[in-house]
């Protein structure tokens, strides 16, 4: 019914909006940055396929199973884990305002991850001294490659999240460091998201008899 | 933001240029913290499931331990990286649907192909390669 009614005889009827949506910053940065993680999930998913192709053939040499210490994956994949709900603690800080308290849910994210970087570097250590070198098997190499850019891409999120906090410890939480921190939480939160993936399929399935 | 009325003040006049998508691109404490509690759970039980070595079947286990994983994964993608159908207009799911999309595709396609390289073998190779031990 009202639908018929015509407009009123102030104007003529306008079909276009007459102001611009209100523009949100950083906007494009963060749908840009989720479709670099996206790219980020081809490569791993190159590196799984490969691991599931090549995951088996030992050489007559190392299992998982003789190899992988579960215990051990358990506290990385813990630390891991706390690491994503103290970042998440930042944020919410962050858009509190509260400069103090994004930097210590910073800090003690970058702990984390730090941990985690550290029993990943022991266990490769460990792997390496017992003669479980990337060289000796198909299996080893796959391992180390997909572990490893798993680490590599964690020890970059850590160079970063110190390289933010001295901005925020400089700057404050300007626009352009929260717009910075969110790309970094998308960043983290990935990076778990991968290593689900990866203490499921290459160390839980692969001690697997 | 609107689950933190004693913030509300203090955020309207220190940031009010986000404040139309806070809600979707930040998540809330009790977000976080369900999320956190059932990626603990979630992640707890396929290590018990191996570790304890609680079913007989390898691939039984195998198979429960990807159903949990993929559930984990969905369970931080809703409620770390805060994924919906609306956020940025909805380009943000189709990235992730179409990178899913090339995702099954390597990984299945892959283990496909070069789990049934015997059957593109031409018959004499075939009988050679099982008289192999």
């Amino acid at each position: 019914m009202s639908m018929h009614t015509p407009q009123p005889a102030e104007g003529p009827a306008s079909f276009y909006v007459l102001e611009e949506e209100h523009a949100h910053p950083g906007s494009g940065t963060m749908l840009g940055f989720w479709i670099y993680l996206m790219s980020d999930c081809l490569i791993f998913a190159v590196l799984f396929a490969t691991y599931g192709v090549l995951g088996r053939n030992y050489a007559a040499g190392p299992s998982p199973a003789d190899l992988f210490d579960l215990g051990l994956v358990a506290i990385n994949t813990s630390m891991l884990l706390f690491s994503s709900i103290t970042y998440g603690f930042a944020m919410l800080a962050m858009v509190k305002g509260r400069k103090g308290a994004t930097l210590t849910w910073l800090g003690i994210t970058g702990l984390f991850g730090a941990a985690f970087l550290g029993l990943e570097l022991y266990e490769f250590h460990h792997l390496i001294h017992v003669g479980a070198t990337p060289q000796r098997s198909a299996f080893l190499s796959a391992f180390f490659t997909l572990v490893g850019t798993h680490g590599l891409h964690v020890f970059f999120g850590c160079v970063w999240l110190v390289t933010l906090m001295l901005q925020v410890a400089k700057h404050g939480l300007i626009a352009e460091n929260r717009r910075r921190l969110m790309c970094l939480s998308l960043f983290w939160h990935f990076l778990d998201v991968i290593w689900i993936g990866v203490f499921s399929y290459v160390y839980l399935i692969g001690v697997l008899p | 933001m609107s689950a933190h009325p004693e913030a509300a003040g203090q955020h309207a006049h220190a940031a009010h240029h986000d404040d139309h998508h806070d809600e979707g691109a930040h998540g809330s404490l009790k977000g976080y913290l369900i999320g956190f509690g059932l990626s603990v759970v979630l992640t707890a039980i396929p290590f018990w499931l191996v570790m304890g070595e609680v079913l007989e079947s390898s691939v039984a286990t195998a198979l429960l331990i990807m159903g949990f994983a993929v559930v984990q994964i969905v369970v931080h993608m809703f409620f770390f990286l805060h994924m919906n159908s609306q956020s940025e207009e909805g380009w943000n799911m189709l990235a992730l649907i179409f990178t899913l999309v090339v995702v099954g595709i390597t990984i299945a396609g892959s283990l496909w192909v070069m789990y049934h390289l015997n059957a593109n073998m031409m018959p004499q190779m075939l009988h050679d390669m099982r008289s192999v031990p």
